[in-house]
């Protein structure tokens, strides 16, 4: 290899000139990043730090159910005993945070579920529901009529026909228990003596005989709200009522 | 320019870069763990590193029955958009058909209708799984976060920085679990944080709160006796995809070989 003479400067003047930019760009970049730049920029942990704070203040709007106990006394003592006394009370009121920091506000107002279309939402038939997990066909489970009519929101059991009559009469029982009538205890309808229980034949139960019995609950005017009514005067005088509606199921 | 020269420019190109790197590089990687976090090794990692508190959640499997109230409550609770696209919780729905087909449908909002997609008589077995994000000891959308705006805190949940977040989805995306989205009203990514502000208040997620038949079980992984240090010790339990080593601190208990 021959030598080649080399120029005044190895380094072209134009590549030193941009060396020099260079120099001072990176000085520059070293200066701003290292003072100019205010720490909390630049340090992460600095920055999750703040991150988990505003992570912290950010405001509970589901209350607890322990926060109740202090006001509502009645329902949570009620919850406790019932087959729901694992619900808690958000699970159906709602987020109520609000409500509980300031209970007399009107527009805080906590939503009670009363429509029949809520509890379907945990208890209709669904085969993806573990087996043993109570569950209804919505359709035909007493139609028409809201869920809290039959059964306690706070502790639900299926509405109870003493067992002194059931024990017997068990398939009037079951009737009964899912007709309109449900709510009505054997004894609105049949003064029963005791003695019926063990001599039953012997000391038999009164049966309603008259219109006017019905007519106490259905007649128009009457006080009793959930009945519907009818005006006795007219309503097929002809008849007693249960010649055409079953009294245990109407 | 001569072989040599030119080598030589290289090697001071390399060093000046090296330098330049070392600076920053340095002050960043000191920044990025305070004291001792490595040492802390192995098993926990990042999020084993000395807090009081290590948090996860088991789900109970066959107590799940569908009814949708965690994400109603997960909703509320966090502020998440309403619509089924979006959500910090959901709950699948399995059902594994006689001929050993899988229909899984996701129930991610509040009162959504979930209905079987066939016949029961078609239905082999059937089931409801909550899901929600792991926080996993190694998480995938920690290490692709190009700004670092998601993190482990020191409670071991991953937590989004929605001020540093710049909604670019990758993390999105390298979630194993689907546990993430884009939240359309803050353009950022959002998922679950265990309820951060609830539970270090004392408080159990809303998820947990509202959840009827205690199929969540929230609690702390460093603690002596709690509903979930039994339920860990007293069944036996699964996490999803194992496979892909991000040890969730998400775990379930009775959950069905289909489930992904
Ligand atoms: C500080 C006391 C206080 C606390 C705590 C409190 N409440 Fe109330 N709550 C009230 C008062 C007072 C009313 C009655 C408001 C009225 O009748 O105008 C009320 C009414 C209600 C009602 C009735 C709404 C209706 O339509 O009849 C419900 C349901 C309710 N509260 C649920 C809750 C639940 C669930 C909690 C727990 C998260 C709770 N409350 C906590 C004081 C409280
Ligand atoms: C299964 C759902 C459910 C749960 C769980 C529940 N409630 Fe209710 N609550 C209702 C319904 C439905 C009503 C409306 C009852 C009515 O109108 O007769 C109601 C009514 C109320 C009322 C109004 C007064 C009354 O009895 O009508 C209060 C107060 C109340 N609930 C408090 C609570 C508290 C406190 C808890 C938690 C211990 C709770 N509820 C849990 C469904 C629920
Ligand atoms: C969030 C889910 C949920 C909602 C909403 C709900 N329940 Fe329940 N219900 C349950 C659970 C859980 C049980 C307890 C089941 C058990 O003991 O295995 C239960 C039990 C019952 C039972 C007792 C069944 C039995 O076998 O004794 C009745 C009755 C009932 N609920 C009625 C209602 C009614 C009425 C409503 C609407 C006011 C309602 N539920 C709303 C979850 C719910
Ligand atoms: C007319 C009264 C009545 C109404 C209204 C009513 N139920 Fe019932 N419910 C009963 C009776 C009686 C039983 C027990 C006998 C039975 O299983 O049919 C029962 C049983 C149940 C059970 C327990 C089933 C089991 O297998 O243990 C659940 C759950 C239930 N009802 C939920 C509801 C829901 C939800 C609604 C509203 C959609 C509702 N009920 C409306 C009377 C009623
Ligand atoms: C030990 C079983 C037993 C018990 C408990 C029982 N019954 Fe009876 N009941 C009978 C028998 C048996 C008859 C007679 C049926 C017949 O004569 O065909 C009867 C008849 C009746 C009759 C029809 C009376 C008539 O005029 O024919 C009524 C009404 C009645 N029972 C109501 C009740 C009521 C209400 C209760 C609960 C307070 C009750 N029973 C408890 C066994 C029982
Ligand atoms: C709404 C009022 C009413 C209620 C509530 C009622 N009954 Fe009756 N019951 C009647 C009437 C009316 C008759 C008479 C029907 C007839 O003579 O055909 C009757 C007849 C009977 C009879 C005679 C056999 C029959 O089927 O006609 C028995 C037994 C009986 N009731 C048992 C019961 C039992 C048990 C209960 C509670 C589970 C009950 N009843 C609740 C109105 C009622
Ligand atoms: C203690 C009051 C009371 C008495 C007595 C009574 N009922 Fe009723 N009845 C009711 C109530 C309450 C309802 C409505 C329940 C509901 O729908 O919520 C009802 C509903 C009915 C209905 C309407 C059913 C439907 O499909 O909506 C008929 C029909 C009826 N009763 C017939 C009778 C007859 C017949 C008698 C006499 C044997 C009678 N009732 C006695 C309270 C009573
Ligand atoms: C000849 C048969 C007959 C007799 C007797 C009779 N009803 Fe009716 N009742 C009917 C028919 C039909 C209806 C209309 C049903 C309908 O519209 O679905 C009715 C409707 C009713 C309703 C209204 C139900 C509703 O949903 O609004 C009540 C309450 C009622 N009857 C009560 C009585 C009472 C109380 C007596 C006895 C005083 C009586 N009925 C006697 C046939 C009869």
């Amino acid at each position: 290899m021959s030598e080649i003479p080399s120029p005044p400067s190895r380094i072209p003047e134009q590549v030193r000139r941009l060396g020099v930019v260079a120099v001072l760009m990176a000085g520059g970049f070293i200066v701003v990043r290292t003072w100019a730049i205010s720490p909390e920029y630049k340090d992460t942990s600095l920055q999750k730090s703040e991150a988990v704070e505003r992570e912290k203040a950010k405001p509970v709007h589901y209350a607890g159910a322990a926060a109740c106990t202090e006001c509502h006394e009645d329902q949570c003592g009620e919850q406790q005993l019932g087959k729901h006394r694992n619900l808690s009370c958000g699970t159906c009121h709602g987020a109520l945070q609000k409500h509980v920091d300031d209970p007399l506000n009107e527009a805080n107002r906590p939503y009670a579920p009363r429509e029949r279309d809520f509890c379907p939402q945990c208890h209709a038939y669904d085969p993806a529901r573990p087996t043993g997990f109570p569950q209804i066909n919505p359709a035909i489970h007493n139609p028409l009529k809201p869920c809290i009519s039959c059964h306690k929101p706070h502790a639900p059991e299926p509405p109870e026909t003493p067992q002194e009559c059931s024990a017997c009469h068990a398939e009037i029982a079951r009737t009964k228990m899912v007709s309109p009538h449900a709510l009505l205890e054997c004894t609105t309808c049949h003064t029963t003596l005791e003695e019926h229980k063990t001599t039953p034949r012997g000391a038999k139960p009164s049966r309603p005989t008259t219109r006017e019995f019905c007519g106490t609950c259905h007649n128009k005017g009457t006080a009793e709200k959930s009945a519907p009514k009818v005006d006795l005067a007219t309503h097929e005088v002809k008849y007693l009522c249960w010649q055409c509606h079953y009294p245990h199921s109407p | 320019m001569q072989r040599r020269d030119f080598l030589k420019e290289c090697g001071l190109f390399l060093l000046v870069t090296k330098a330049v790197e070392g600076l920053f590089g340095a002050g960043a990687a000191a920044a990025e763990e305070p004291a001792g976090t490595k040492a802390g090794g192995g098993s926990g990692g990042e999020s084993g590193n000395g807090g009081d508190h290590l948090y996860g959640m088991a789900i109970d499997v066959d107590k799940c029955i569908g009814c949708g109230r965690c994400v109603e409550a997960c909703k509320t609770e966090n502020g998440v958009p309403k619509e089924p696209f979006f959500c910090r919780t959901w709950v699948e729905r399995y059902t594994v058909k006689t001929d050993n087909t899988l229909v899984v449908q996701s129930i991610t909002s509040a009162g959504q209708k979930s209905d079987a997609p066939v016949e029961e008589k078609e239905i082999k077995r059937s089931f409801f799984v909550p899901k929600l994000c792991n926080h996993c000891a190694h998480p995938p959308c920690v290490q692709v976060c190009p700004v670092g705006a998601t993190f482990s805190t020191k409670e071991g949940v991953v937590i989004v920085d929605e001020e540093r977040c710049i909604g670019c989805r990758y993390c999105i995306q390298a979630c194993p679990y689907g546990a993430r989205y884009l939240n359309p009203e803050t353009h950022t990514a959002d998922k679950c944080t265990f309820c951060y502000h609830r539970v270090t208040k004392g408080m159990l997620p809303a998820c947990v709160e509202v959840c009827p038949t205690q199929a969540r079980i929230f609690g702390d992984l460093k603690g002596k006796a709690s509903p979930l240090q039994r339920f860990e010790r007293m069944r036996k339990i699964h996490t999803l995809k194992p496979g892909l080593n991000t040890e969730p601190k998400v775990f379930y208990a009775d959950l069905d070989g289909v489930v992904r």
